[in-house]
């Protein structure tokens, strides 16, 4: 019976995280935006305008639930839920720290892949009841673009899966740092076990993981529906895209969705490839900085920090680049990232055969 | 294909370095300096640029063509600017006074009463024809320009301080004086009448 509380209490604690996640990442990228466009971002509402997004939130719970006429009603109602519910179960997989992660599933990367394309679902769903021409273009568009660029990300982490042997992102965690079981080489040849830090995370392991990260990185900002690939909601020219119709909660919910996804592919991209839960700092003769801030605690501080980061460049690539045509999109995706992770692909297989 | 790509990193990288270089130079809010000021545009450069209104004001020159204002203790009600305005926009209803009433500021008598004197800013033009007439210098243009309102009524200001009894008492000594002097007029014209 008891750990029936601990499941509910689990998922209420990410739940919880990613509200709160949302309401200041969108505080974030509001801020980081203007300050990127020589503004000054919200500033009214609390200190620097911290209560912002909070307000707003409250702005949206108050509003009314409108459902077009023409919609199909339980389509309608469903696709926000669907969305959210798909990102958010992905949360259950990911490990926070040594021996913290919510669901210790062995076939955990493969969950998660699996499960965020039911997000895809969701979106054909919200497009298809609106029954509105610009959300239908934007829910298409959002479809083709996500199940297209699953494929150079998908090869890009089955590159790191033959590298590490394993689907088990705890497992993988580990291999990246002082905790490893088994013998880490820096680039192949110098072996790190004992070193640790930033010179056996994954992308240093196997150097060609780098272009696999940026091959992942990519694919994910155009998973997760973002500038410059964010076409589905193309403002200029669908309104939202898919979420036009939305109001109220159910917008709500489908931002929630939004930056989760942000978050969930930033934190996969951290675990596969930046390290995970371990520390940067490696350990240097007797100043054993790796062994001293590897635990618990300075896991989630870790693994949080880098996935802050990462969304920060992904907020920082959203306000620099401009938006991607369509043509140009697919082209990228099936022309450079395919081939490249394919190759990233063949790479790992030999480098796991020949050197380690 | 790969000098393409190479080609967009390098592009895009340099983008990125420009955002960048902007994400970090000086946040702080900005320093409000007027026009004239020789710092005024260099000031921009390197920060940010919007100016939090109701927190910060751009100083305006004082003489700018924005709210009209009477000071109705000078106005000789003479009705000038009622008459060059060209969109009409100010009403004003007068009453003759028995006797000259005291003095405006620059030492004109004034002889009228103003019991209406009323500028609709909703029709106002800004051309500040009327400060140009006015021969008192009463009527002005001040540079109050943050004014809003829910009614539109509430844009006609009324700059006319007298009460509506005291307006009708003035009006019954007017016609009083004036029937007097009709009478007086008329026992004069029947004396000429009877001596003739």
């Amino acid at each position: 019976m008891n750990f029936y509380i601990t499941y509910f209490l689990i998922a209420i604690g990410l739940f919880v995280f990613v509200a709160v996640f949302t309401l200041f990442g969108v505080y974030a990228e509001r801020k980081l935006s203007a300050f990127i466009q020589d503004r000054l971002g919200p500033t009214e509402v609390g200190k620097y305008g911290l209560l912002q997004t909070v307000a707003d939130i409250i702005k949206l719970i108050q509003k009314e639930l409108i459902i077009p006429a023409s919609a199909d009603k339980m389509l309608f109602l469903m696709a926000p839920l669907i969305i959210f519910v798909a990102v958010y179960l992905g949360f259950a997989a990911l490990p926070w720290a040594p021996g913290l992660v919510p669901a210790k599933i062995n076939i955990g990367l493969y969950y998660i892949l699996a499960i965020i394309s039911i997000e895809t679902l969701g979106i054909l769903m919200a497009g298809w009841g609106s029954n509105n021409k610009y959300s239908i273009l934007g829910a298409m568009r959002s479809a083709a673009q996500i199940i297209s660029y699953e494929i150079p990300a998908g090869f890009a982490l089955i590159s790191v899966v033959m590298i590490a042997q394993s689907l088990d992102l705890q497992t993988i965690s580990l291999q990246q740092g002082v905790l490893s079981h088994e013998k880490t080489k820096f680039l192949g040849f110098w072996d790190v076990s004992a070193t640790g830090g930033i010179l056996s995370w994954n992308i240093f392991r196997a150097p060609h993981l780098i272009i696999a990260f940026i091959v992942y990185f990519i694919a994910s900002l155009a998973e997760s529906n973002r500038a410059p690939f964010d076409i589905p909601e193309a403002e200029s020219e669908l309104v939202a895209g898919f979420h036009t119709e939305f109001t109220g909660l159910q917008f709500a919910l489908v931002f929630l969705a939004e930056y989760a996804m942000m978050f969930l592919v930033s934190m996969v991209a951290v675990i596969l490839f930046l390290g995970a839960w371990n520390t940067p700092l490696p350990n240097i003769g007797i100043v054993r900085l790796a062994d001293w801030t590897t635990g618990t605690a300075w896991g989630i501080l870790w693994i949080g920090a880098k996935t802050l980061g990462l969304i920060a460049v992904q907020m920082w690539i959203r306000w620099t680049l401009p938006r991607l045509r369509v043509d140009q999109l697919m082209n990228l995706c099936w022309k450079v990232l395919t081939p490249l992770a394919f190759v990233c692909m063949l790479i790992s297989g030999v480098w796991r055969l020949w050197l380690m | 294909m790969i000098i393409k790509a190479i080609n967009g990193f390098t592009t895009a990288l340099k983008g990125l370095s420009l955002t960048f270089k902007h994400l970090v130079s000086g946040n702080s809010k900005r320093q409000v300096s007027h026009i004239s000021d020789n710092n005024y545009f260099k000031q921009l450069e390197g920060t940010t640029n919007t100016i939090q209104y109701p927190h910060q004001q751009l100083p305006v020159p004082e003489v700018g063509r924005y709210q009209l204002d009477v000071e109705i203790d000078d106005c000789i009600v003479c009705d000038l600017c009622a008459k060059i305005c060209p969109v009409d926009c100010i009403t004003i209803d007068s009453i003759k006074a028995t006797e000259a009433i005291g003095q405006t500021s620059d030492g004109t008598t004034k002889r009228i009463y103003a019991a209406k004197f009323d500028i609709d800013m909703a029709k106002c033009m800004y051309c500040g024809l009327c400060t140009i007439v006015c021969p008192t210098e009463c009527i002005v243009m001040t540079n109050q320009y943050d004014r809003s309102f829910f009614e539109l009524k509430d844009l006609t200001y009324e700059f006319a301080d007298m009460p509506a009894d005291v307006a009708a008492e003035k009006r019954r000594l007017l016609e009083n004086q004036l029937a007097e002097r009709q009478a007086a007029k008329l026992a004069a014209l029947n004396k000429k009448e009877g001596s003739a």
